[in-house]
């Protein structure tokens, strides 16, 4: 699935970040890279933006990004 | 010594900064580019020697990798590139609340073997999860200062720590490097192989170059000075590179592996620490659970900007009309005290009007950005544009752009001004293009007297047309602010997509200091830069409708032997307004409205001054309902009136849209750094004014009103 189909507070792993270099290259150094996990804290009332625990801070991108980038569920061990 | 502050945004490099400089922070502009530099000098006692210190805050940034001259600044003011000097030392800014993150930035200076000492912010805040200030040090290599930007504990020993760092001159071996394989670091040599020989020619710098070279360079964007040679070698290394396969055998590419191996490197250093945090829900998320809540979050938002919109409104209008007394007061003293003639009049009506209307800004100014800063301070701000930027979006705007656009409502100047918050070039831009359009308060008068002249209230009717009329011209104006946002992002000022980063920092108090000092120099470098365009602007329109003068008037003794100005049909205002009528005329305007436009270039306040004036009024106070009536009994040659309801219609929906604004235009100049834009601006506006107004009028006349 995608980070934007993730459920809400479900922690999950990103598998792959799709989409245009720039785009893509900004997500990378922000820290969104394979086998990161990642967990969606809040969606925004129209359901954009996303906000993202990752590496130990928070920060939020659009849904459209989101899309690109793709996650598996993560379950408590 | 020159030392350059970098880092993340929102890890506290401001507040650090401004404890630092304190009163003492200037700011310019970047060479070429339109985003803010802020510096200042200090001086520290070191023994016995005073030191030299300017400190220079750069833009906040995540990686020096860059894709347009605005993003390459940062790695431009740490290399000396475009003619800077070099920093003798950087401080880097890290919040122990995104350690991780932050230290990306860390490792590329580390990575240029650049003089860096490292300032952990906000430790306390990380309830004994972040590694210590020392602890820090033994990982990177370099010295590491804990401070508190809220309270400015450290920022001495930080800036002390700096100082010793420049002036050892002593090459520090960092610690935490990233381990790049054999064959990536083959492809980064044959790009280091290809940078100009003006480049420091240690191994390490040219391999940390090469790599900003490899991530930055690409076909299309728009970097500054670089060598053509470079970019040839980077475009054939990165095609070279595509031909490659991970180590697990799955499609690697350049940009993952080089930022895989940084983060890994870092991800390796803080293990021990932060341990759980993925379950650990923090102060801020509680409160964002209730202020980005559909329901009570719409609530607080609306009460929020309500009083942002008040506060411009009513708050500033004690201030203002002050302003204007004062500026009355003076002029009349001028004119009782001085001798009738040209320089008294030029000096009363031309430079003391002209600062008038410069002045009068200030306290919107002033408040705006206080409202502004508290926002920003306090953490609300991010959440603003959190809950904005989809409605934002459609229309090519950036959800920061809402609080620009609605102080739009009071007064276009702060509005343009509070733009600063953009970060990105377009958004500013584009923003800055669409603000005018906003229904500003000096449009309220015209409204107001077209609306009392030409629509009087029926008799016996119970429709509101006069109230409605007036909600009708705001409206129009949000409106035609959209539309022409939407077009605008479509074509001249292509919004480039620019994928929405955005952290929510933590909620705090905000902090008056700091942002009384923003106010401060924001003031000034209005008063500094506007107000002088402005101040000439007024002098040209007294000029326009002052000259030429005609012979004293005979009967008047205060006129005996000066040259009176004339009426204002034959001054060159009034023959300008005359020569234009055959282009306005299809709008149902006619030589008087022509004349008034003109002088409300000055600000638009001055057309009802202007009309006062054509229709012979001496004081308009007095005569200000007299005016509404002259207007209405005005007649053309066969006793039809003049100016009808349509024409009066055609004229607010004229002023509503066309550029007028001396002030606007000087403003748009200042922050664009360019005449273009503001030329731009009053092309695209007139024109879309004169469009509908003839529409209107031809429309309706058509329509037989």
């Amino acid at each position: 699935m995608t980070l934007a189909e993730l459920p809400l507070g479900q922690p999950g792993r990103i598998i792959s970040i799709a989409g245009a270099t720039s785009a893509r290259r900004r997500l990378l150094e922000l820290g969104l890279l394979p086998q990161t996990e990642v967990r969606v804290v809040h969606v925004a009332p129209l359901g954009d933006p996303l906000s993202l625990r990752v590496r130990n801070g928070t920060l939020s991108i659009r849904r459209a990004e989101a899309h690109h980038i793709s996650v598996v569920r993560v379950e408590p061990t | 010594m020159n030392i350059l502050l970098v880092g993340n945004p929102n890890v506290g490099k401001t507040s650090i900064y401004n404890c630092l400089t304190g009163a003492r922070a200037r700011v310019g502009n970047y060479p070429g580019v339109t985003v803010e530099r802020r510096y200042a000098k200090l001086e520290r006692q070191v023994g016995k020697e005073t030191v030299w210190v300017q400190l220079t805050d750069a833009p906040g940034t995540y990686s020096l990798v860059a894709r347009s001259a605005e993003e390459q600044i940062v790695i431009d003011a740490i290399l000396g590139w475009g003619g800077q000097e070099v920093p003798h030392v950087i401080i880097a800014v890290v919040n122990a609340a995104q350690l991780n993150r932050n230290l990306y930035l860390v490792l590329q200076l580390l990575e240029l073997r650049v003089p860096v000492v490292v300032a952990l912010n906000m430790m306390d805040d990380a309830a004994g999860q972040s590694p210590t200030a020392e602890q820090l040090q033994e990982m990177l290599g370099v010295p590491c200062v804990a401070t508190n930007g809220q309270t400015g504990g450290g920022t001495q020993q930080l800036l002390d720590a700096a100082i010793e760092v420049a002036r050892a001159q002593k090459v520090q071996l960092p610690r935490l490097l990233a381990h790049y394989s054999k064959e990536l670091l083959s492809h980064v040599d044959r790009v280091a192989a290809a940078l100009p020989a003006s480049v420091p020619q240690t191994v390490e710098h040219k391999r940390a170059l090469a790599l900003w070279a490899l991530m930055s360079l690409e076909h299309g964007d728009e970097l500054q000075h670089i060598p053509e040679e470079l970019r040839l070698v980077v475009s054939q290394v990165r095609s070279d590179y595509l031909t490659t396969t991970g180590p697990s055998g799955e499609p690697t590419d350049l940009d993952l592996e080089i930022v895989q191996a940084r983060y890994h490197a870092i991800d390796e250093r803080l293990k021990n620490y932060f341990i759980g945090d993925a379950h650990v829900v923090t102060v801020a998320d509680r409160v964002d659970r209730f202020v980005l809540h559909p329901f009570s979050g719409g609530v607080t938002f609306l009460v929020a900007m309500l009083v942002v919109f008040q506060a411009m409104f009513a708050w500033a209008d004690p201030a203002i009309s002050l302003i204007e007394d004062l500026v009355t007061w003076l002029q009349d003293s001028a004119s009782s005290l001085l001798p009738p003639s040209l320089l008294t009049d030029l000096f009363v009506q031309g430079v003391l009007g002209g600062v008038g209307n410069v002045i009068v800004f200030l306290p919107q100014i002033l408040l705006l950005f206080l409202l502004i800063g508290l926002l920003e301070d306090s953490g609300y701000m991010a959440r603003v544009a959190y809950l904005m930027d989809r409605t934002m979006k459609t229309m090519g705007l950036h959800g920061r752009a809402f609080v620009p656009l609605l102080s739009g409502f009071a007064c276009a100047i702060p509005a343009i001004m509070a733009t600063r918050t953009l970060e990105n070039r377009r958004d500013r831009l584009l923003t800055m293009l669409v603000v005018p359009l906003m229904t500003c308060s000096a449009r309220l008068p015209i409204y107001s007297l077209i609306i009392a002249a030409l629509f009087p209230v029926q008799e016996g009717s119970w429709l509101p047309t006069q109230g409605l009329l007036l909600i009708g011209m705001y409206a129009f104006s949000v409106v035609m602010s959209l539309f022409s946002a939407w077009v605008l992002s479509r074509t001249v000022v292509r919004a480039a997509r620019m994928p929405l980063i955005l952290e929510l920092p933590p909620y705090r108090l905000p902090r008056l200091g700091p942002t009384l000092t923003m106010m401060q120099a924001r003031a000034w470098s209005f008063l500094r830069e506007a107000g002088t365009v402005i101040l000439a602007a007024t002098i040209l329109l007294w000029a326009l409708l002052s000259f030429p003068r005609t012979e004293p008037v005979a009967t008047s003794q205060d006129h005996a032997g000066y040259a009176a100005a004339p009426p204002l049909e034959d001054s060159y205002g009034g023959q300008i307004g005359k020569a234009i009528e055959p282009v306005m005329r299809p709008l149902g305007f006619d030589w008087k409205i022509n004349t008034a436009i003109i002088g409300a270039f000055a600000a638009r306040e001055v057309f009802v001054s202007t009309l006062g004036l054509i229709f012979g009024m001496e004081d308009l106070d007095d005569d200000a309902t007299a005016l509404r009536d002259k207007i209405r009994s005005e007649r053309l040659p066969n006793g039809q009136p003049r100016y009808t309801p349509l024409m009066g219609l055609s004229l607010m929906v004229f002023f509503a849209l066309a550029c007028q604004c001396m002030s606007t235009l000087a403003v748009v100049k200042r922050e664009t750094n360019s005449y273009r834009w503001p030329s731009f601006l009053f092309v695209y506006m007139t024109s879309l004014a004169y469009i509908c107004s003839l529409t209107i009028y031809q429309l309706g006349s058509a329509l037989g009103y």
